[in-house]
Formats: structure tokens, C-alpha cells, sequence
């Protein structure tokens, strides 16, 4: 297919390397045929490879700064709505900004019956927060990365976030803590009772309840964090392939362009779409652990 | 694809976030539009009442203007009976007046009429003592007959 360098395959794993800063481990041989120290070393990986080696002590600088980038997005325009907000006419800006509030407080009034004040924030801070990440997806995805290199000679760059799953795990487990501090806060006891007698009400199921239960228990954060990046990180997917089909040749470019233009009103759906799913999992989660039975 | 430190730096951030929303964001945005739709209740109602009050003074009005209507109609009519008897005291106090101003003048014209008698009189006893004194041709002693003529000339 695609003639010059790169590769197909390589182009479409570039594009999935998020730019990572981490330790590597002592004696590891890099990528231009150095070795690492002793103490090994700090610093940029050169492709996936030595990104892998890094194991847990690495941060995807790109995942983060973009993923902080937006929340501080969302936090500067939320707040100069909120410095505005008066009980007058409300006019541009101020009146998305409130539409946005107000559904999700209405969503949260449907949804969550417990009286609790971090919900309605927390819900709107997740809704708009993931919207804008998944937004980053309908950037050109060649755009970015290649003006950071040609700029700051910066050779890997993600800028959705919430295609790793590193970011909406990280929310997710935020979430499944949320959940646990209030299980116990609400039910005390019986949330140990709930996790152990239930669905069968008898002491000799107790070993059987508890396994059924946490694992039910655990699925939780899991869906939620892997169901937002396996439908981010797929769209992503598909972009980076319309992508390279622009390289397959003139023939190419048409259909490649009709594509492209497909796939993204789709995702216009699907982005929208998963940041509602992930908010009002978060409430119903929320909910779930404030009923007491 | 790996599980490392963004994990936990995203959950830092989200918390952080989060943390800020719940401070800074949610109240004063939710307080302005609780507050606003109270305004705009509130501001329903009193368009519901005045338009309430409205028909209430219309209805007012209405009555007022009757009620205006006939005190005016009385006022008239007290005014035009009023007139009616200024006109007839008018005429009462000229007829009066007018009888007092016809005798005023027939008592000047009696005393006039009495005082051109008195002159006349006296004229007519010089005119007659005259007279006599040309008939007798003699001195008349005036002093003597004055007395006589001037008792004719009374009786004139």
C-alpha cells in the first residue's frame, strides 16, 4: 500500500504511543543502542517498546496534560458563568452554561434519591469534563502531533484522553472510592450484610455471596472506565485508518474523504453519547450506594 | 497501552476538579437560576394580580362615573332651582324697590308742588295787594291788610 516511510503499520502505531516520561530499568538497552545506568533513568521513552519497560512508574505527559489542559477548560469557563450568574437575563455563554447545569441537575434529580451535595458537581464535573476530552477526538488527528514535532521536535503525541485507559480508569476508580466511602457511611454494616447475603439469604452461601458480589462489585468501575475508552479508543482507531487510506493512493482520496466525513457525524453521536453514559453511571452508582434496604 | 502513574495523576486531577466544581461552580450558578425563576414566578403573579387589580379599578371607574353623572345631574338641578329663585327674589326685591323709588318720588313731588303753592301764595298777595291799590287808587296801609290778604291767599 502505502509506498514511503512510514509504514501503514507503523504510522497507525505512532499514533497510539502516547509520548511517555518514566523510569527505565537499569541495563536496558534503548532504542539508539545505549545502556541505562545503575539507578537506571528518567526519562522521554522512545517508542512503545521502552514506554512497555517502564512498567508502572511512567506518565503518559500528553494523556495528562491534555486531560488537565480541559479541566481546566471546563473549570474557567464554569466559574466566570458562575461569577456572571445573576438572577437577570441570561444571555450567550451564560445561557449554554446554564442549559448544561441544568440538565445535569435534572438528570441527577431523575436518577439519585439520596440527599448528598457532592453528586450534582461531581456529575456535571465528569459530564463536561469527558464531553470535552472525547471532543478532542474530532481534531484532525495527524494536526496536533505534527505541529509539536515540526515545532518542538516532540515525537509522540495523544491528544484524546480518553483513549487511555489510564484517564478513564483513573475516573472510574475516583468513582468505585466515591462508592465504597459512602456505602459504608450510609448502610455501616450492611454493606458487609448486602455483599454477603445476598441473592442467597442463608449463612452457608455466605462464601458464594461474597464472590458474586465483589465481583459485581468490581465489574463496576471496570465497565465504566473500559466502556468510555474501548468506544473512544475505537473511533480513534477507525480516524487513524481513514488516515492512512489517504496515503493508499490517489484513487483513495475520495472514498477515504467521504469516510472521514461519515465516521465524524457518527462520532458526533458517540462522543456526546458516552460522556452521558459515564455520568449517569456515575450517579446510579452514587445511588445505588446511598439506598439502604 | 500500559497501566502507570496517569492513573493516579488522573485521579488527583479529578478530584481536584471536582473539589473545585462543588466550591465554585455548582452554588452560585445554581443559586442565580433558583433565584431567577423565583423572580419570574414572582414576577407572573403580580402580572396575574394587576391584571386582577386592573378589571377591579375598571369596575371602579365605571361605578365612580356613575355616581359622577348623577351628582352632577343634582348639582344642575339644584343650581337651576336656585336660579329660578334668585330670579324670583330679584323680581320681588325690584317690584320693592320700584314701589319704594315711585313713592320717594311722589313725596318729592308733593313737597314740590306745596312749595311752588307757598310761592304762589305769597306771589298772589303781593299781586293782589297791588292790585287793590291800583283799583283804590290809595296807599293801602300794607301793614293793616297784609294780614287780610295773606288769610285770602292761604284759603287759595
Amino acid at each position: 500500500m502505502a509506498g514511503s516511510t512510514p509504514t501503514v503499520s507503523e504510522y497507525i502505531t505512532h499514533h497510539l504511543t502516547n509520548l511517555t516520561f518514566g523510569k527505565l530499568p537499569s541495563g536496558f538497552e534503548r532504542a539508539d543502542g545505549t545502556f541505562v545506568g545503575a539507578d537506571g533513568a528518567w526519562v522521554f521513552a522512545d517508542g512503545g517498546y521502552e514506554a512497555s519497560a517502564m512498567g508502572f512508574y511512567a506518565i503518559h505527559v500528553d494523556s495528562m496534560l491534555w486531560s488537565i489542559g480541559l479541566g481546566i477548560v471546563f473549570c474557567w469557563i464554569f466559574r466566570s458563568v458562575a461569577k456572571k450568574a445573576e438572577s437577570g437575563v441570561p444571555s450567550g455563554l451564560v445561557n449554554g452554561v446554564e442549559m448544561v447545569v441544568e440538565f445535569v441537575d435534572n438528570t441527577v434529580r431523575d436518577t439519585f434519591h439520596g440527599h448528598n451535595k457532592l453528586v450534582a458537581p461531581l456529575a456535571l464535573t465528569v459530564f463536561v469534563w469527558v464531553l470535552l476530552m472525547n471532543l478532542m477526538d474530532l481534531v484532525p488527528i495527524d494536526l496536533v502531533p505534527k505541529i509539536l514535532e515540526w515545532t518542538l521536535g516532540v515525537h509522540f503525541q495523544k491528544i484524546v484522553p480518553s483513549t487511555d485507559p489510564n484517564i478513564t480508569l483513573g475516573m472510574a476508580v475516583g468513582v468505585f472510592i466515591l462508592m465504597l466511602y459512602y456505602s459504608i457511611k450510609v448502610k455501616g454494616f450492611g454493606f458487609v450484610k448486602e455483599l454477603s447475603m445476598t441473592p442467597f439469604n442463608h449463612w452457608a452461601f455466605i462464601p458464594v455471596n461474597l464472590f458474586m458480589e465483589i465481583v459485581g462489585l468490581l465489574a463496576k468501575p471496570f465497565s465504566l472506565g473500559l466502556r468510555l475508552f474501548g468506544n473512544l479508543y475505537a473511533g480513534e482507531m477507525i480516524f487513524i485508518l481513514i488516515a492512512a487510506l489517504f496515503s493508499a493512493g490517489a484513487l483513495w482520496m475520495v472514498p477515504a474523504g467521504l469516510l472521514q466525513v461519515a465516521w465524524g457525524i457518527f462520532h458526533l453521536l458517540v462522543i456526546p453519547l458516552q460522556a452521558f453514559i459515564f455520568m449517569v453511571l456515575t450517579i446510579v452508582y452514587l445511588s445505588m450506594a446511598h439506598e439502604d434496604h | 497501552m500500559n497501566i502507570n502513574l496517569t492513573l493516579i495523576g488522573q485521579m488527583v486531577a479529578f478530584v481536584c476538579f471536582v473539589m473545585f466544581c462543588m466550591k465554585y461552580v455548582w452554588p452560585p450558578i445554581l443559586a442565580a437560576m433558583a433565584e431567577r425563576e423565583k423572580k419570574i414566578a414572582d414576577g407572573l403573579a403580580a402580572a396575574d394580580r394587576a391584571s386582577h387589580d386592573l378589571e377591579l379599578a375598571q369596575e371602579k371607574a365605571v361605578e365612580r362615573l356613575k355616581d359622577a353623572k348623577h351628582e352632577a345631574a343634582a348639582i344642575v338641578d339644584a343650581a337651576n332651582k336656585r336660579g329660578v329663585q334668585l330670579v324670583e327674589e330679584a323680581k320681588q326685591a325690584a317690584i320693592v324697590e320700584a314701589g319704594r323709588v315711585k313713592a320717594a318720588a311722589h313725596a318729592e313731588i308733593e313737597q314740590e308742588s306745596n312749595r311752588a303753592k307757598e310761592l304762589l301764595r305769597g306771589q298772589v298777595a303781593a299781586l293782589a295787594l297791588a292790585g287793590a291799590e291800583k283799583v283804590l287808587g290809595a296807599q293801602i296801609d300794607t301793614a293793616a291788610h297784609t294780614e287780610l290778604v295773606e288769610k285770602l291767599a292761604a284759603e287759595l
